[in-house]
């Protein structure tokens, strides 16, 4: 409670300055807008439903992809993990390809899958799974042996033994890996949704974009904040329950 | 199946170990680990095997568990020849190797789990009586981070005989721990195996550690491995490792093992 009074408090005084700046005409309200224009612009797209329907679209595009991203990274980062030839081949190139900013795949994709929503996921895809197959096999490389080993004279094996020991062994791994995940799929829709419009849907970099477009700040100013607050709600329903468990079991610190 | 019947005694195993070497070979560099090692063990026996680093004794216990196999030769656990790692024959490790991801009581339903014929209840039951034999009932709940090294290897003993295993084989499982706690542990250890009479091959380089547990110490020597004398114990039980009686032993197994590493022309460690 004490924490979320400190918070409070911190983001109250953030905005009275902001505002305290315009007033006195440090900062040209033109080229930054007041907080209170800005609450104005919020108010007025949440009553034409604009800031909705451009969240919904945006949010949708994130999670497929990023759930699938997930889902392809785990058990590739397995595989690569396993065997030789995987490691040679799949293992370096997503080595490679985790290093190219997924937002590089936007023309190809468009090429390939026309201004749709199959062009956002599969860029969000690309930004998720590279990162996730790594973390997950530089996972299952730190298992201790004596875990799979410990589990073998209790009669675990095989897919009980992966299920069972090597993927919980690896958790603390896959979690920060899944982090980084999101955090690339979050930042490469958004360049990609401001770089080109697609035609399925206005999403929050699009909205974000008309902005611009327009001279209008305070659309640009008040969609940054509700992206960064979706990402802060993002953060606190996706990963901080995996990290308290981590911290419970672990006794690793809380992140 | 009835947790009675799981708790019920389970026939201790009969080890034969014939003419087993074994050689491992890592890059450019050989190791004889043993060599034509021939050893039985009673059922119900405690055996201890102590030697210096390098003398293949736990290269023996992993092949007793199945883990690892001989070049040549054979074990043979009650007639039958160790193909696989099984439930008869638990082991537990020198690091506690308990799962940091399952609390205490999940961690010792691992193996239960496993073992088919088990209603989810039943199983928490044989847990719990485990639990209460090592005296951590109270810290079931508990996580593996929150437990001191000794309470740790007490979850693993725990862990090991849950699934009532015929024998159960001990890599220096007290190795990492202070003097105190390893003194309580024989107790311990002692206790349960009174209780629960199971073969035990218990693995150390401790020569007061071997002749306070075992009924029998069989001394190894390394490059390569060979079994070089055994000596019977015969103190009455619980032991005290600090008793004179049990010094005398000790003593006179240390005085054997420096008399076979000067004939093998190591330097003493």
């Amino acid at each position: 409670m004490k924490r979320a009074l400190r918070a409070f408090f911190f983001f109250a005084l953030l905005v009275l300055a902001w505002h305290a700046m315009v007033r006195t005409r440090v900062w040209n309200p033109l080229v930054f807008p007041p907080p209170l224009s800005v609450w104005q612009y919020l108010q007025g797209a949440v009553e034409d439903r604009t800031l909705f329907e451009a969240m919904w679209v945006t949010v949708k595009r994130l999670m497929l992809g990023y759930f699938i991203g997930v889902a392809l990274g785990v058990p590739l980062g397995l595989l690569t993990s396993r065997s030789r030839v995987a490691e040679d081949t799949i293992g370096v190139l997503g080595l490679g390809l985790q290093t190219l900013p997924s937002v590089c795949w936007v023309p190809l994709a468009l090429l390939w899958f026309g201004q749709t929503e199959s062009a956002m996921q599969f860029v969000v895809i690309m930004g998720t799974v590279w990162s996730v197959q790594i973390s997950t096999d530089n996972g299952v490389r730190n298992v201790p042996p004596i875990f799979a080993r410990a589990a073998k004279t209790m009669g675990s094996r095989g897919a009980h033994t992966w299920l069972y020991v090597i993927l919980p062994a690896s958790l603390p791994f896959i979690v920060s890996g899944v982090k980084q995940g999101w955090a690339f799929a979050w930042r490469s829709l958004m360049a990609a949704e401001i770089y080109v419009t697609i035609l399925t849907g206005a999403g929050l970099g699009q909205l974000l974009n008309y902005g611009r477009d327009q001279q209008a700040m305070d659309q640009v100013v008040g969609v940054m904040l509700v992206i960064v607050v979706i990402g802060l709600l993002a953060d606190k329903i996706l990963f901080s329950p995996w990290e308290r468990f981590l911290h419970r079991r672990w006794g690793t610190t809380k992140a | 199946m009835a947790v009675a019947d799981e708790l019920g005694p389970v026939k201790p195993v009969k080890l034969a170990i014939r003419g087993v070497s074994k050689t491992f070979r890592e890059g450019v560099v050989t190791t004889h680990a043993l060599d034509d090692v021939n050893l039985d063990v009673d059922e119900g026996e405690f055996v201890c095997l102590v030697g210096p680093s390098g003398c293949g004794k736990s290269t023996l216990l992993a092949m007793i568990a199945g883990l690892e196999f001989p070049d040549k030769g054979t074990i043979v656990a009650d007639g039958k020849p160790v193909i696989s790692s099984g439930r008869d024959r638990m082991v537990m490790f020198q690091e506690a190797a308990l799962f940091p991801w399952l609390s205490v009581m999940g961690n010792v339903l691992f193996g239960l789990k496993l073992k088919p014929g088990l209603k989810p209840k039943e199983r928490v039951e044989v847990a719990t009586f485990y639990l209460k034999l090592v005296g951590l009932e109270r810290y079931m709940h508990s996580n593996i981070h929150e437990l001191s090294g000794g309470m740790r290897q007490r979850v693993a003993l725990a862990r090991s005989l849950a699934p009532n295993p015929r024998v159960l084989l001990m890599d220096e499982p007290f190795a990492a721990l202070d003097a105190m706690t390893r003194e309580q542990l024989y107790g311990d250890l002692q206790t349960s195996w009174e209780t629960r009479k199971k073969t035990i091959v218990f693995v150390t380089h401790n020569v007061r550690e071997a002749a306070c547990l075992g009924d029998r110490v069989v001394l190894f020597s390394p490059h390569p491995g060979r079994v070089r004398e055994q000596f019977r114990i015969d103190l009455p039980r619980p032991r005290d490792i600090n008793s004179p009686s049990l010094a005398g032993h000790a003593t006179e197994i240390t005085r054997a093992l420096k008399a076979h590493r000067d004939t093998n022309g190591h330097a003493a460690e």
